[in-house]
């Protein structure tokens, strides 16, 4: 019943945990670590590689038998750049406000290996609809790790939520730095970003033991 | 029935195809976009300079120009003179805030000649200002901005934008926390150029000392405010012959 069958519904699901994309393909980490400190970039990062995902896979899905093996990669770069391009361009032209916001990720999203991994792994070898779903499957899986992190980073890098100082003022000492409490500079910073996705992977593997590789 | 698409002459030819069709695509799509694209980077210089001296629809923590609709008014209502320098000598040029301050830098090296360096005079409430354009590099890519100075050569305001600094890190140079900071600051210490430092270890983190030509940095961001100290150092420091002959 519904417009999604159990098989199709599995490639929305799936990468929001057992499969996904971060913690489990180790697909996008860069991105995952460059942009997270704040959690409004980690949310019009996410919006835009649900975006570049869905329409690239459904692009090269409908290009996979024609494409030469040999430089298929190419072929997805290719088409992956002129994408954002495309829409970099057109919201210059419509949209300039919103235009300088995004600009900054755009070579973050060409460069971004969650997409070249879905297009390789997945939209070269199924339908437009099938990779359609996986694209954004893995997208959405994307954005719950950026979401988890960049919250994390915020809060306790800067003491604020999407801009608005939820602890208080650090400077003029109110809310709970009245206390001695401080902001961890740390969480600003890269590493920091990697172990709390390591974190995140812990917490996961140790929830579902199946997912942990025997040696 | 399907095609070999693993001979070496599909392949060149599916590459040449896909070059000609996607080049075709963006150079069509860039060129016929053009006229609207310039356009819009023209009133966002308007917007930014008028930010800088002060005109615009802040509340208390954002970022807001004056809307696009009315900028041009706005524009020739508080912009009352602009200025082209060269050394010390000024003449009024109405179009200067649209030289392209990359291009002139490249020409004046490859011409082997001095800088034009473009001024806006704005007048609001009776008080002059005195708005700088400089050019700079950040860590990924360029950043650039706009400084208002009043007669007596103290900083009242800075608009700061980038091209491509790091999301929440160096891009917040961009944000009123950072740029706030620079209002009242002062760039010479006498007749001696300083410059204003983006310095990490100032111990003044609300910005009480407006003499130390310093402001508080951003945490992660080193590189960005680097950069920026060092564009203004450049930028500003081009300008002091000319702005001396202000304050006499």
């Amino acid at each position: 019943m519904g417009l999604l069958s159990k098989k199709d519904l599995k490639l929305i699901t799936d990468p929001l945990a057992d499969d996904n994309p971060i913690t489990i393909q180790v697909l996008g980490i860069c991105s995952a670590l460059a942009i997270t400190a704040e959690l409004k970039a980690s949310i019009v990062m996410s919006v835009a590689v649900l975006f570049v995902l869905g329409v690239g896979n459904v692009v090269i899905s409908l290009m996979r038998n024609i494409i030469p093996s040999k430089i298929r990669i190419i072929v997805q770069l290719i088409v992956v750049a002129t994408l954002v391009i495309i829409v970099d361009l057109v919201l210059k032209a419509f949209a300039y406000e919103l235009s300088k916001t995004l600009s900054v990720f755009v070579g973050l999203i060409i460069t971004n290996c969650i997409i070249m991994g879905r297009f390789e792994a997945f939209a070269l070898a199924n339908g437009p609809w099938k990779s359609f779903l996986d694209g954004i499957g893995n997208s959405l899986g994307y954005a719950v790790i950026l979401i988890i992190v960049g919250f994390f980073r915020e809060l306790l890098g800067s003491g604020t939520l999407l801009g608005i100082k939820v602890l208080g003022d650090p400077i003029e000492k109110t809310g709970v730095y009245a206390f001695g409490y401080e902001n961890n500079g740390f969480m600003l910073l890269a590493p920091m970003a990697l172990i709390t996705v390591g974190i995140i992977i812990w917490v996961q593997r140790s929830r579902n033991t199946s997912l942990i590789e025997d040696n | 029935m399907a095609k070999n698409t693993e001979s070496n002459l599909y392949t060149i030819l599916f590459a040449t195809g896909m070059v000609v069709v996607v080049g075709a695509l963006l150079a069509f799509l860039a060129s016929s976009l053009k006229e609207k694209i310039t356009e819009n980077k023209r009133i966002e210089k308007q917007q930014n300079i008028l930010y800088a001296m002060g005109v615009n629809e802040n509340d208390e923590t954002s970022v807001e120009f004056v809307s696009k609709s009315i900028v041009g008014s706005e524009f020739s209502k508080y912009i009352t003179k602009q200025l082209v320098i060269t050394g010390t000598d000024a003449v009024e040029d109405e179009n200067a805030y649209l030289i392209d301050l990359k291009k002139e830098e490249a020409a004046s090296k490859a011409e082997n000649r001095e800088r034009k360096l473009p001024l806006f005079i704005g007048n609001k409430e009776n008080v002059q200002y005195y708005i700088i354009p400089v050019r700079g590099k950040g860590l990924w890519d360029a950043i650039w901005g706009y400084v208002a100075i009043d007669n007596q050569l103290v900083v009242q305001g800075v608009y700061f934008d980038h091209a491509g600094e790091t999301p929440g890190l160096g891009s917040n140079i961009k944000e009123r926390f950072f740029m706030d900071d620079f209002k009242g600051e002062h760039f010479l210490d006498g007749d001696l150029f300083k410059g204003i430092s983006v310095s990490k270890g100032n111990a003044d983190p609300k910005n009480l000392d407006k003499t130390d030509f310093e402001v508080d940095a951003i945490a992660g961001s080193t590189i960005t405010g680097d950069g920026l100290a060092a564009m203004l150092k450049k930028d500003l420091k081009m300008y002091v012959p000319y702005l001396k002959t202000l304050k006499q």
